[in-house]
């Protein structure tokens, strides 16, 4: 039982822990609470299953099932990718100057702005994600882990270490943390901090459109306001690990993910959404910067 | 941003636009779909740019809304007039919009105060509005307490939320503080939600009483209406003359810069905390109107998405100008129900809505600038 | 008599040590002046002795009182008042309404008084606004009054400053590079600002690289390098101090 709560807090934490990086990631460069993210993510869902509708139905489906799924995820990452880049264009970038919250109201608005747009095209109704991979699974330990959760859990795993990998290692990503601690100096150094941005956001969407997918195929319903939820979570969970910290944000989605899935089996389903305020709530009082993040000094 | 460069860029950079446009858009609804939406932005971007490039060249449209904004001050009796006829003149349906925006006046001028004025970031707002209503909501039925004293209680225990949620938030800063407002405003809904024995749950609570007025029952809709009217005018009248003070001058240094204020002998935490339930004291008032309005409250009434409309009226108007965040709660609550014909789109149109104002005058319609307390 | 006695005061941050065992006095109606290379800890020293730091150690006493590690506000109040090296007005305000801020401790008409808009209030605002012009009028910036803060050329802003430092009522001002980029007419202006400060009876601790500045209107100096203040005296003898030469000359010859 306790086991079985904590692979699903796995699951459900690494799904976080990825949405948290976009959030991360640009709140380190930009300093913006990027609330349109969790639209990117829920985009990512449904074009999960828009995807896999078309390959079905052109008969890709059937000649090979882990094909498909691939390129459903390449192509999700893609697109979603197209569309963070094309919202910090245009809802962010004009911005770079004004006062801290007119982004934020910015980001707001293209939130809203994607739901309805969503809404309108796809219907207001539930998606379903085909079922397509039964109810296999294996046992670990004592309890039984389906393989869909274990995809999720290594497919994240991967991910994660990955970005950290190209972020500490690339020349791309040192640019990035060039960019993060010093706009000015970075491009005083001849790095292009506009193209940076464009390329934290493109990754960050990529990395949310995987999550979107994964989750409309673990869940196998996807609506267009999941994407709220999901993303002050994802958020919460950022903040919690010391936004602008990428190892931070992983472990802020796990942790996250751990509560909520052990407080509803242990404590009441019915505060679910709640664990995670409450945990960051306390943890923000002893620690006002977060678990990782350092709290910020103003120098005189 | 307009093309700048050669003749063939003039021309290419638009179809580019519409390409990408229409390619993001083919998932969602089929390639028709998308390439009508091709043809139409290949025409509408340039004629827009072209709009654009007019309107910044002569700039009426920014002075224009400059000088509605001065001179709305010297003329706020003239338009206060017309205010008192409304119920004469419009149908109940209009008179209840009226009523709404009334109430979220009250709101979006309490939010202001904590947001435009001292800076902080509320994203939970709409949980003070839900601890106003629900305090008259209960204190009404279980109680048996009527309006008029039952508005008071409310209040203070909104006061009381707000400097209770202050105290531990204030430690925080900017974005984080941000978070746990926001934070604050899910639990409390969630409680809401889910404290079935108090608050009967997502059924919400009924049979509110609606207020009277020595003895005569203001259930009306026209009366309700003078009613929130006469909350109105008493807030504007308080907050402006707050705003003017030693305590609107000290919320406004501690925006402009903490450490500044409290070189100058300025407490700033306790001038956060007066701003907490100064602001949380309004939306108290608002949450009482609401529920005697409705005569009936719940959970859904009180969402993430309540408080960002607040904030929305707020930023659009003009943060820390009390005329402009007026105007902004008007907008807000007068465009959707203008727009209710085209109804599915009009969600749509806000939040392109937002994005324009905030690319565009990124300090709202009717802010200036330069916000001075006089504002 | 002693306005000011500092007895002792470090202050670390975590390893490095950006004061230590720092003692002075300031006399009453004095201009003292902090010296020292870049990095020796003459702001540190100003952030503690306003409260923006606490000490790690030692005491600091205001007008026999005992105002070590309270917070930056109280401070304020009790009288000592000062500028920031990189200029903090409140950019968006007007500068009388900087001025004005400044004096808000004395405003004792409170939320009922403003709301009611009593007699008391508007004589009150008035007095205040009053008085914010009559600072102005000192540092010769009254006509200047509407003008947005943050529109102004530097060497205004720092005016601005001074006049808010002044309006706080503080006895004891610390001006913290009061003439860094200035050119050398704006620097003799500022210099007569200061005299004159004093004139007026306020105590001023300055920090100040411009070594004539330093020397032209200093009543006692005192030098810090490393934390560590390594002399004091009047400016004949620091300019012949073998310490300080050393430390000035040590610097400029890595």
């Amino acid at each position: 039982m306790l086991l079985q709560q904590i692979i699903n807090g796995l699951t459900l934490g690494s799904v976080y822990a990825l949405i948290a990086l976009g959030y991360t990631m640009v709140y380190g460069i930009l300093e913006l609470i990027n609330f349109a993210h969790g639209e990117i993510y829920m985009i990512g869902a449904y074009l999960g299953i828009i995807l896999l509708a078309f390959f079905t139905s052109v008969g890709l489906t059937a000649v090979s099932l882990p094909l498909t799924l691939l390129l459903v995820v390449v192509l999700a990452a893609l697109i979603c990718s197209a569309y963070g880049f094309t919202v910090e264009k245009l809802a962010y970038k004009p911005l770079r100057n004004a006062s801290r919250l007119s982004p934020l109201i910015s980001a707001i608005g293209v939130s809203i702005f994607l739901q309805n747009y969503v809404m309108l095209t796809q219907g207001a109704t539930d998606k379903v994600f085909p079922s397509l991979f039964g109810s296999g699974g294996f046992r670990f330990l004592s309890t039984r882990v389906s393989y869909l959760q274990a995809a999720i859990i290594v497919v994240s795993g991967v991910m994660m270490v990955s970005l950290q990998a190209f972020v500490m290692k690339t020349k791309t990503g040192k640019a990035m943390r060039a960019v993060a601690q010093d706009k000015t100096m970075a491009s005083l150094l001849g790095i292009n901090v506009d193209k940076v941005i464009s390329i934290t956001f493109v990754v960050g969407s990529g990395l949310a459109s995987v999550a979107g997918v994964m989750v409309a195929a673990y869940y196998g319903l996807v609506n267009y306001f999941i994407g709220y939820i999901a993303g002050i979570k994802a958020f919460t969970a950022a903040v919690l690990g010391g936004i602008g910290s990428i190892p931070g944000a992983m472990f802020g989605g796990i942790l996250l993910g751990l509560v909520e899935s052990l407080g509803a089996s242990y404590i009441s389903s019915e505060y679910k959404d709640a664990y995670a305020f409450v945990v960051l709530i306390g943890i923000l009082l002893v620690r006002p910067g977060g678990l990782f993040g350092k709290a910020p000094e103003e120098k005189i | 941003m307009r093309p700048i460069g050669g003749k063939a860029e003039r021309f290419t950079k638009p179809l580019i636009a519409s390409a990408w446009f229409s390619l993001l858009f083919l998932p969602f609804r089929g390639p028709e779909a998308a390439g009508v939406l091709f043809v139409v932005l290949a025409v509408s971007i340039p004629l827009l740019g072209a709009v654009s490039d007019r309107v910044k060249k002569t700039g009426p449209l920014r002075q224009g809304l400059e000088n509605i904004g001065l001179k709305s001050r010297r003329f706020a009796p003239l338009l206060f007039a017309p205010l008192l006829v409304v119920p004469l003149a419009a149908g109940n349906y209009w008179i209840d919009v009226a009523v709404l925006a009334g109430i979220y006046i009250i709101l979006a001028l309490g939010l202001n105060v904590v947001v435009g004025y001292a800076g902080l970031l509320n994203l939970g707002f709409a949980a003070f509005y839900a601890i106003g209503a629900y305090s008259y909501a209960l204190l009404n039925t279980m109680l048996g307490l009527g309006f008029w004293t039952a508005l008071p209680l409310a209040v203070g225990i909104t006061t009381l939320a707000g400097l209770l949620l202050a105290f531990p938030a204030l430690r925080l800063r900017g974005d984080y503080l941000a978070i746990v407002t926001l934070g604050f405003g899910e639990i409390v809904r969630l409680v809401l939600n889910n404290w079935d024995s108090l608050t009967k749950g997502p059924n919400g609570i009924s049979g509110i009483d609606a207020p009277t007025f020595f003895g005569a029952s203001l259930a009306s809709l026209p009366a309700y209406y003078y009613l929130v009217l006469f909350f109105v005018v008493v807030t504007v009248f308080v907050m402006r003359r707050v705003v003017t003070s030693k305590i609107g001058r000290a919320w406004i240094a501690i925006r402009e810069d903490e450490i500044a204020s409290s070189a100058m002998g300025i407490s700033t935490m306790r001038y956060k905390l007066y701003a907490c339930a100064f602001g949380a004291f309004w939306a108290g008032i608002a949450g009482c109107l609401f529920a005697a309005k409705m005569r009936f409250v719940s959970p859904e009434s009180f969402t993430f998405m309540e408080s960002v409309m607040m904030l929305c009226m707020v930023i659009i108007g003009g943060a820390g100008s009390v005329a402009g965040v007026i105007l902004g709660a008007l907008l807000l609550v007068f465009l959707p129900e203008l727009l209710r014909e085209a109804q599915l789109y009009r969600m749509l149109a806000v939040g392109c809505g937002l994005v324009f104002i905030m690319v565009f005058r990124p300090q709202g319609l009717f802010g200036r600038k330069n916000a001075s307390p006089e504002s | 008599m002693h306005l000011l006695k500092v007895k002792g005061l470090s202050k670390h941050f975590g390893g490095i040590r950006a004061l230590e065992d720092v003692s002075f006095g300031v006399k009453d109606g004095a201009i003292q002046s902090v010296i020292g290379p870049n990095g020796a800890g003459k702001t540190t020293l100003f952030n503690c002795l306003t409260g923006f730091l606490r000490p790690t150690k030692g005491s600091i006493v205001f007008r026999e009182a005992e105002i070590t590690g309270m917070p930056a506000d109280r401070i304020s109040r009790r009288g000592i008042s000062r500028t920031f090296q990189n200029i903090r007005l409140f950019r968006d305000m007007s500068v009388i309404e900087n001025v004005v801020v400044a004096q808000h401790p004395m405003i004792r008409s409170g939320l009922l008084q403003a709301v009611l808009r009593l007699s008391g209030f508007v004589r009150e605002e008035r007095e205040v606004r009053e008085k914010a012009f009559e600072y102005l009028e000192f540092l010769g910036i009254e006509t200047l009054a509407e003008k947005s803060a943050g529109s102004l050329a530097y060497g205004l802003q720092r005016k601005i400053e001074i006049a808010r430092a002044m309006a706080t009522g503080a006895p004891l001002i610390l001006l913290d590079e009061p003439t860094a980029g200035m050119n050398p007419q704006e620097t003799e202006e500022m210099m007569t600002i200061i005299r004159n400060l004093r004139n007026i009876g306020k105590t001023i601790i300055l920090i100040e690289h411009d070594m004539k500045v330093v020397m032209g209107i200093s009543d006692r100096i005192v030098v810090i390098d490393h934390g560590v203040k390594i002399a004091e005296g009047v400016a004949r003898e620091i300019r012949n101090d073998p310490l300080v030469i050393e430390a000035y000359l040590g610097k400029e010859l890595h």
